[in-house]
């Protein structure tokens, strides 16, 4: 399936401001370097691809700008402002959105209580104000079917939705309230085929949108088809940033697992990785 | 929009039957336990505990322990625990007798003063815990013996050496706050009731029932005002989200830490309103007030379908808890029984009601 023919990449801006500017990011856990001087920027309109292996620390990176974590040295600017979030509701207010890797869900709370957690909707005023329960019903069944999945009930507890169920529900809500920026951090990585290719057109559509789009993937074909920039991540560190065109999907794969070992494992495994 | 959701039939959604859906309900075992409780002492008690004093005479005390419980239900649901309540009644009582016996000091201020003690204890409480991550369930059961000390010593200090701070009564005498956290609310709908015949009445015509305890007024209005926080606001899925996960739901942006410390505060606040009913009713206030009473708040809301994991349960679920609470303490004495059985029998309830739950949750999350 050669999906990176299914979307039409405009010239990336290549001159725009980045609406999101990550600069020399370090992150110590105690004596762990997670993060050891990251610099990354997502323009509005492009999405930029993070690969890396297994503990590369592209989660790590995301919760900095997602206001999870502190980030120990370096600076974020957001719009050419420098933020300084103490918490993630500072960064939704920022227009931040974030699928995590974990989702972020309560499996014992309902779908459409999960959907707008943090965010909700009310109608009424003064002391009156309440959850616009209906509003949240019918907002939260047309995004998930529009990202091909029918709920069959609003107030189904997430607990019983299946894996790949509830990564829509969390990239459903993301992308409902990612006005600005757009994190999803391993989206794909429990969704079937029509699923993943939903989720990347929907990546291209909120992208055509204006919005930026920070995507993190193992997958390299699923980067190569919506990705305008890829940058590549390993213990803690930039390996470069490359446009689209500039790398092949070749390339990308050998630089995430560190270029020799790579080759003699395809080699002995007959090209199939 | 509506429409479309209805035309599309989803055929691997089994039709629902009534019984499924109330299933869901973290309230249904409570309710079914309030059944069966009153059940078995309309079998067993004598006819006098089912007429309007006689329920009001265990509505009285289960009121008073509700109270609590509902504070210990939201806090629950928000994922801590809070041991400390029962003896934040003894030493907001005692805050609230040496306001307006010492101090001398009237209603309007003595009760704020009351509530804002007892919710800046209820705010270290939950800072503490917030801070230090360590479980809840050992910063308050801390708080359990330094507020129960502190109790005495300052009974004594307020008392001269007494352990019992008298002349409450006095103090509060024509208060005009008083009517609000003391005696009988709706006494004239009383008199009228008894002029129609539906209260039963001395023979110089006054009605048995004067009204309904205050106490039970504000159980119910708190019950109604949880319930209606916790499903119908956006503080009330915070509390929901804080207790089922904290780390998703800080990461959906839900002030976690303020939800908490909220919640801590509002359940100290609890104690301190039973304190200042109950000790207006008595006129006097003691250091063993709220003895053990933190235990039974928690197994009122447990019994309500709260999950001691946090993220589940409901506020109508707790009112009902402490409702079985007082009909069997209060009940077992209209009975032949020994009212010993009371623990055997409440033991039994909390461990049903702990499998029920467990049973729940499992279905509802779909635990595979
Ligand atoms: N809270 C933490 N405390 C200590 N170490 C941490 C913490 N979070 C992450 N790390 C460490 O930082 C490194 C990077 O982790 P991170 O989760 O960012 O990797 P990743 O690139 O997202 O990997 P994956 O592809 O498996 O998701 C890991 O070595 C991890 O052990
Ligand atoms: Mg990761």
């Amino acid at each position: 399936m050669a999906l990176d023919t299914n979307f039409h990449h405009g010239d990336s801006p290549k001159d725009a401001p980045p609406i999101l500017e990550m600069r020399d990011i370090e992150k110590h856990f105690g004596n762990i370097i997670a993060l050891a001087g990251v610099s990354f920027d997502v323009r509005l309109g492009e999405c930029h691809c993070l690969l890396g292996d297994n503990g590369a620390g592209k989660s790590t990176f995301i919760k900095t700008m997602s206001g999870v974590h502190k980030p120990t040295k370096g600076t974020i600017t957001i719009g050419g402002k420098p933020m300084n979030f103490s918490s993630p509701r500072e960064a939704m207010e920022a227009g931040i959105a974030t699928v995590f890797q974990d989702l972020a869900m309560i499996p014992l709370m309902s779908v459409t209580r999960n959907f707008f957690m943090g965010r909700e909707p009310t109608k009424g005023v003064g002391p009156f104000k309440r959850l616009d329960v209906e509003r949240m019903n019918e907002v939260t069944m047309t995004h998930m079917r529009e990202m091909g999945i029918n709920l069959r009930a609003p107030d189904q507890a997430v607990g019983t939705l299946s894996g790949g169920e509830r990564q829509t529900v969390a990239i459903a809500r993301a992308v409902y309230f990612g006005a600005r920026v757009l994190i999803l951090d391993e989206p794909t990585s429990a969704l079937g085929v029509r699923q993943t290719s939903n989720v990347l057109a929907t990546i291209d559509r909120v992208r055509k949108q204006g919005v930026g789009v920070v995507f993190i993937s193992h997958n390299v074909r699923h980067a190569m088809a919506v990705g305008d920039r890829f940058t590549v991540l390993n213990r803690g560190k930039t390996l470069g940033t490359a446009r689209r065109g500039e790398i092949t999907a070749e390339e990308l794969q050998d630089m995430m697992a560190g270029g020799q070992e790579m080759a003699q494992l395809e080699g002995s495994l007959g090209g199939t990785v | 929009m509506a429409d479309t959701a209805q035309v599309i039939q989803d055929e691997r959604l089994k039709k629902e039957g009534l019984g499924t859906r109330l299933l869901r309900r973290p309230e249904l075992g409570a309710i079914a336990g309030f059944v069966l409780v009153t059940a078995f002492f309309l079998y067993t008690a004598d006819g006098a505990m089912f007429t309007l004093s006689g329920i009001l005479n265990f509505m009285t005390p289960a009121a008073q322990l509700g109270i609590l419980a509902i504070g210990a239900a939201m806090l629950m649901i928000g994922g801590e625990f809070d041991l400390s309540i029962g003896s934040m009644v003894a030493f907001a009582g005692l805050i609230f007798g040496a306001g307006v016996v010492t101090l001398g000091l009237p209603l309007i201020l003595a009760i704020p003063l009351t509530l804002m003690v007892a919710a800046g204890i209820g705010a270290i409480n939950g800072s503490i815990v917030l801070k230090t991550g360590l479980p809840s369930f050992i910063v308050t059961l801390a708080f359990l013996f330094i507020l129960r000390g502190a109790s005495l010593v300052g009974l004594k200090l307020a008392s001269n050496g007494s352990t019992q701070l008298r002349g409450i009564r006095d103090a509060v005498e024509g208060d005009w706050l008083a009517p609000l956290f003391s005696g009988d609310a709706l006494g004239p709908l009383f008199v009228w009731l008894a002029d129609i015949g539906l209260v039963e009445t001395f023979s110089n015509g006054t009605p048995k029932v004067t009204g309904i305890p205050v106490e039970i007024i504000w159980f119910v209005v708190i019950t109604l005002v949880a319930t209606y926080v916790l499903l119908r606001t956006p503080f009330g899925n915070w509390i929901f989200a804080s207790g089922g996960d904290r780390d998703a739901a800080s990461n959906s942006g839900v002030p976690v830490r303020r939800v908490k410390i909220s919640l801590f505060m509002f359940a100290a606040c609890c104690g301190a309103i039973v304190a200042i009913i109950t000790v207006m009713d008595a006129g006097s206030t003691d250091a063993r007030r709220g003895f053990m009473k933190e235990f039974e708040a928690i197994i009122a809301a447990v019994i309500g379908g709260c999950l001691l994991t946090g993220g589940y349960g409901s506020a109508i679920g707790a009112f009902f808890g402490a409702l079985i609470f007082g009909m069997v303490t209060i009940g077992l004495t209209y009975t032949d029984f020994d009212q010993d059985w009371f623990q055997v029998f409440l033991g039994g309830m909390l461990l049903i009601a702990v499998l029920f739950n467990n049973y729940i949750r499992k279905r509802v999350t779909g635990e595979r």
